[in-house]
């Protein structure tokens, strides 16, 4: 695989600036996930304003320790899903999900996904695809467990 | 550059692996050893030519191509115990790999016998263990309520052996250390400190999965209180096929120990209320075991005495040497583990400042450079050295040195392409 198709100025700048990094107050949910093949780790807090599909998504903060396609992952995510409510950022999460299954084959949606659409080229190799969920399945449980808080 | 292997070009011939070429016509650059070994001609062959001509279940076939197979699952066995300079050849006991080596004593040292451990019982391991030394004598403690100790490292990646008597004592029952490092690739003093747990009368059980494949093993010709009671490898490491591994036991040890799987094969007689056990080796090889594995394994290790383990050796230190070497040229990087090649195997794990492993692979792996990144199942080693995660590196008898300046002239090309000067 060519290098550049993989590592695009995108996925390169955004594993420098980590967007939104550092871990923040208020949270509802904190969730740690690891990616046991490698040992990456991410701590990822959700901040939630309302509840139900309505409730819109005030903070995603996280720490993560983890190769580039994580990091920027991760800061492309809390790019993507900050300020949108929940029922906004469901469409989102489950492109980006399509598009890193798909084995590369999914033709990504550029108008739904943003600087996401980056990705198409780590969702060919087997091995980086963990590497690029890593942050996207973390904030999935930690909004399961932000809702059934607010239920409890 | 003294001490490579003779005819080094005429031994990676006998690697056909060796000569394939992957995307873009790049050579294959094979620097992933310690994770699996390549595997030459003669081993293939012999595998091939046993499903070919001879195969037939072991033991209960009672025809030719029985006692044919029969024969040859047992000339592996005989093989393997010349390899590893057996005592007695009922000691080499066949298993699936390392791992499972390990469980089998770390397993029956809980069941009913009179090994058993149980509360106030200690086990002692290290902090340089791979995960395979470490889960099964935490799963082994728990379950008796034993407690698990442990040996600490020093800054320079050897064993921290100054608490050896506090650590080792009359409640100490098992013993239980690589030969060498998977990750830090430090040679452990294994006499030494077999010697001090028989003092204290644990019993020691010896990881040699990267001690097998390059430094000469000889169990007879080690003084008996310096020989350990166990020592394990796993096939696929030492140019043999995946699916097989090996525990040898010394016969007062396996004796003692119960039966590990129940099933055909290791039993004496069996009616409905109870069974009796055949006598090792079969006691702990319940079921139909890897026959052309243990052909090709056998094939494996005729292969590198044929070699010499000491000519291996000499290899693999000449290589760590000039690699040691070229590493500490690449600006930035990080060496895990000691730095003296007289010290240590042929892996070296490494770290860049400012490029995470996976992506130092990445890099490397479109230069057609195969190495491994990430915790290669030591997290606890990484932790003690403040890393999360390395790139490794690691050589065999079939490593150039120009696969050495291969690697290192990617390593520089990944330090420009990600923008580090
Ligand atoms: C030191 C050490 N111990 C144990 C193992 C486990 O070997 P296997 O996975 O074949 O059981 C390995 C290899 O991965 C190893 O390097």
């Amino acid at each position: 695989m060519d290098l550049d198709n993989l590592y695009q100025d995108i996925i390169l700048d955004h594993a420098k600036r980590r967007l939104n990094s550092g871990l923040r107050e208020p949270f509802e949910a904190e969730v740690h996930h690891v990616n046991p093949t490698c040992g990456d780790e991410v701590t990822l807090r959700l901040h939630l304003d309302g509840a139900g599909d309505d409730a819109s998504i005030a903070d995603i903060s996280y720490d993560n320790q983890g190769c580039s396609i994580s990091s920027a992952s991760a800061s492309v995510m809390t790019e993507l899903l900050i300020g949108k409510t929940v029922a906004e950022a469901r469409p989102v999460h489950d492109a980006f999900l399509e598009m890193m299954r798909g084995k590369g084959r999914v033709e990504p949606d550029e108008d739904v996904l943003e600087d996401g659409i980056a990705f198409a080229g780590a969702a060919k190799l087997t091995a980086r695809i963990k590497c690029a969920l890593l942050s996207w399945m973390a904030y999935q449980d930690a909004l399961i467990q932000a809702q059934e808080a607010q239920h409890g | 550059m003294d001490g490579l292997l003779p005819e080094l070009e005429v031994v990676r011939k006998d690697f056909p692996i060796l000569e394939r070429t992957l995307a873009n016509g790049r050579a294959l650059v094979y620097l992933d050893s310690a994770n699996t070994s390549q595997k030459p001609q003669c081993v293939i062959d012999a595998m091939v030519d046993h499903l070919e001509h001879h195969n037939a279940n072991i033991a209960r076939a009672m025809h030719q191509l029985g006692a044919e197979a029969t024969e040859a699952f047992e000339a592996g066995r005989d093989k393997v115990a010349a390899f590893l300079g057996a005592p007695s050849r009922d000691e080499v006991i066949f298993t699936k790999n390392a791992s499972e080596a390990l469980n089998l004593v770390a397993n029956t040292l809980a069941w009913k016998g009179r090994r058993q451990l149980g509360e106030g019982d200690e086990v002692v391991i290290t902090e340089m263990e791979h995960h395979s030394n470490i889960v099964p004598w935490q799963l082994l403690t728990e379950r008796t309520g034993a407690t698990l100790r442990w040996f600490g490292l020093t800054d320079g990646g050897e064993l921290d052996l100054s608490n050896v008597d506090e650590l080792l004592t009359e409640r100490t029952k098992v013993v239980a250390f690589t030969w060498v490092s998977n990750m830090l690739g430090t040679i452990n003093p294994v006499a030494e400190l077999t010697r001090r747990a028989h003092e204290v009368g644990a019993i020691v059980v010896v990881d040699a999965s990267q001690a097998a494949p390059q430094l000469r093993i000889d169990l007879a010709a080690m003084a008996p209180e310096e020989r350990p009671d166990v020592v394990v490898f796993t096939g696929h490491k030492v140019v043999g096929p995946t699916g097989i591994g090996v525990l040898w036991g010394s016969s007062e040890l396996l004796g003692e120990l119960p039966p590990f799987l129940g099933g055909g094969e290791m039993i004496e007689t069996v009616t409905m209320a109870r069974s009796t056990y055949a006598p090792i080796p079969h006691k702990f090889e319940a079921g139909t075991p890897p026959i052309a594995e243990a052909v090709g394994l056998g094939a494996a290790v005729d292969y590198l005495s044929h070699l010499g383990l000491d000519a291996i050796r000499d290899h693999e230190h000449a290589i760590t040497a000039y690699a040691l070497d070229g590493l500490a040229t690449v600006p930035g990087l990080r060496v895990l583990g000691p730095l003296d090649a007289e010290r240590r195997g042929g892996a070296i794990s490494f770290e860049i400042d400012g490029v995470h492993p996976h992506d130092v692979a990445q890099v490397l792996d479109s230069r057609g450079v195969a190495v491994r990144a990430g915790h290669h199942c030591a997290k606890p080693a990484h932790a003690r050295y403040g890393v999360q995660s390395s790139t490794r590196m690691s050589s065999y008898l079939y490593t150039t040195p120009g696969e050495i300046d291969a690697l290192v002239e990617a390593l520089e090309y990944t330090r420009s392409y990600f923008k580090l000067g």
